[in-house]
């Protein structure tokens, strides 16, 4: 069962705390552009050869790793509401377990969408164009990517009890998605099991997909890149859904 | 009839009190009631153990205990926070297994943390609260303007929460579980921590509920005097089971009504011999302490059945002689000698 007025209200209480945390805005504008400046300036550059379309190459990869990273940790916030107690409040509240996973997913989804759209605009002003009908197809993929990211995130924060602990799953979950997601080199050049590894990564669909949008190649169609994702955003929902449902008081 | 019927003596009127005679278990329709209700943590930890209780329409129930005693544990059973390992609830009439959903929509909740975000106003804190329990934007915006009111915090609605101070945070939380007009408040240690004044201000407002809105109450303490003041009825629970359960006044007489200490030659076996004595100790100091009735009538055959004495002090028995008669003698059992003394102290301990 799901109460709209009830993802409104977790959303928007979400949105609140995210613009009253000037740290988190800063950084959520900082950090992407810092990303692609290394990535895309200092690598890019020593890459014989590469030079502006390597710039070109790696920006579907800082896009997804800024969506994933910042989906992903979104998670953390949900043990941040236990220590906090804020989150008996919305546990013993008549909205349904699946209002308020999904209000939350939609929080982390806001939060790595604020990235994306700074992202996007320096994008298309310095580094490929983005004509409206790309961007047409964009969005859905970015917001695809970062439902299943965040929604997997929360997952696994709903049922930790320490952010310490979260973060040393985070990094051994998000890292390996993030590198063998094919967001630094073209899959198409590489082999065996590191091919293999890449094809089960959701995230090389993600990188992939923003790939055939915007420069035009890709190692899979669209259509495929995006099955894939929809899969993957409905695997990671239905874990976060069922450990919502299971959360309970922890002290 | 005269006036003054014994009833009229009580010095706590009950909800009741119009009607006199033994008959208050039958009045109001129940709205919590649990049979065998059992919580186990990991198997091993029995935090409440086979709870019967019954509490009826109106009341302000006082859930007592020590700490650990399983009062937290009962309430969160209660309001779905945990799910029972076995037994039954019905809150409000549902069972809180099969339709957690339904008993939340009848029940509010004053948690023992605070549980407000800081990073909204108390307004906001409201709105949201309103919002998640399904209240209309109309209804919302004239209910928070009510509980505001309530509570006195009108004037400080759109401050974010980080600026309140501790007893701002609780009576903002009480205007929250109020929010939604449930049928009953739950009260986890309501004025814990808080400094005198902000507990007698939460103690009005928590008087001011029961008597003009008639909201059922169930509220867990270990301040005894809270209880004394705000309670109906009381249930002492100690290691998760109900171990004394009555009005504040049932309770006190069950243990005595005085309580006389002296400092002489008494001969303790001689006094105990005493049909109005209920229980003779020797405490630290090497005074003697006897609880007894009525002492009034029966203080100057006691003083008589004693040699010279250095002094007398008489006093009525309070909900603490209660407590830790109760909870006293259970540990006594278990630990002996020296038991006693020590979980006095730890009690102490724990009201700073």
């Amino acid at each position: 069962m799901v109460e709209f007025d009830a993802i409104y209200a977790i959303w928007l209480r979400e949105a609140r705390v995210y613009i009253r945390e000037k740290e988190r805005v800063i950084a959520s504008i900082v950090s992407p552009l810092l990303w692609l400046f290394v990535f895309s300036t200092g690598i890019g550059g020593s890459v014989a050869g590469a030079g502006a379309s390597y710039q070109a190459f790696v920006y579907p990869g800082i896009l997804v790793m800024s969506i994933l990273f910042t989906s992903f940790f979104y998670g953390l916030y949900i043990i941040w509401d236990k220590k906090l107690d804020f989150l008996k409040e919305v546990l013993v509240a008549p909205a349904s377990r699946s209002s308020v996973f999904l209000g939350k997913a939609l929080g982390g989804v806001t939060d790595a969408m604020v990235q994306a759209a700074v992202l996007l605009i320096v994008g298309a002003a310095f580094i490929v164009p983005i004509s409206p009908m790309a961007l047409l197809y964009l969005i859905p993929v970015l917001l695809l990517t970062s439902f299943s990211t965040a929604a997997l995130g929360l997952f696994i924060g709903a049922d930790m009890t320490s952010q310490e602990g979260f973060a040393l799953v985070s990094n051994f979950v998000m890292w390996p998605m993030f590198f063998f997601s094919g967001a630094l080199f073209p899959l198409q050049n590489i082999s065996g099991l590191l091919r293999d590894i890449s094809a089960l990564d959701p995230i090389t669909y993600a990188v992939d997909a923003i790939r055939v949008v915007l420069l035009g190649t890709g190692a899979f169609p669209l259509y495929y890149d995006v099955g894939v994702l929809a899969v993957f955003a409905a695997i990671s929902a239905a874990l976060g859904l069922t450990a919502f449902g299971n959360l309970q008081q922890t002290k | 009839m005269s006036p003054k019927t014994p009833a009229a003596r009580t010095r706590k009127p009950q909800m009741d009190s119009g009607r006199p005679g033994p008959a208050r278990a039958d009045k109001g329709e129940v709205v919590i009631q649990t049979s065998k209700l059992t919580k186990r943590f990991n198997g091993t930890i029995t935090a409440v153990d086979g709870l019967e209780l019954e509490i009826r329409k109106g009341e302000v129930f006082g859930l007592l205990g020590p700490n650990g005693a399983g009062k937290t544990t009962t309430i969160s059973m209660l309001c779905t926070l945990i799910r029972p390992t076995s037994g039954k609830a019905l809150v409000a009439g549902i069972d809180v297994r099969s339709d957690p959903s339904g008993v939340r929509k009848n029940i509010g909740i004053v948690f023992q943390e605070p549980s407000v975000d800081d990073l909204l106003t108390g307004r906001e804190n409201l709105d949201l609260h309103g919002m998640l329990y399904r209240m209309g934007p109309e209804d919302r915006k004239k209910r928070i303007a009510e509980m505001l009111d309530l509570v006195g915090l009108t004037d400080r609605a759109d401050d974010l929460v980080r600026t309140y101070s501790g007893g701002m945070r609780r009576r903002l939380e009480i205007a929250r579980g109020l929010m939604h007009r449930p049928k009953i408040l739950f009260l986890d240690e309501p004025t814990l921590g808080l400094d005198p004044a902000s507990r007698e201000h939460i103690w009005k407002y928590i008087k001011l509920l029961s008597q003009e809105q008639g909201t059922t109450m169930v509220l867990t303490t270990h301040y005894m005097e809270e209880a004394d003041l705000l309670c109906n009825r009381i249930g002492i629970i100690d290691n998760g089971k109900l171990i004394q359960l009555g009005t504040s006044d049932e309770l006190k007489a069950k243990v005595g009504q005085d309580i006389v200490r002296l400092r002489g030659e008494v001969d303790r076996q001689k006094l105990g011999g005493l049909k109005f004595v209920k229980k003779v100790r020797q405490d630290k100091e090497g005074s003697i302490e006897i609880t007894m009735t009525d002492a009034a009538k029966n203080l100057q055959a006691l003083l008589g059945a004693c040699g010279t004495l250095d002094s007398v002090q008489v006093r009525e028995v309070t909900l603490n002689d209660v407590f830790l008669h109760y909870t006293g003698r259970e540990i006594h059992r278990e630990e002996g000698e020296g038991g006693w003394g020590e979980r006095v102290m730890q009690w102490g301990g724990q009201r700073g």
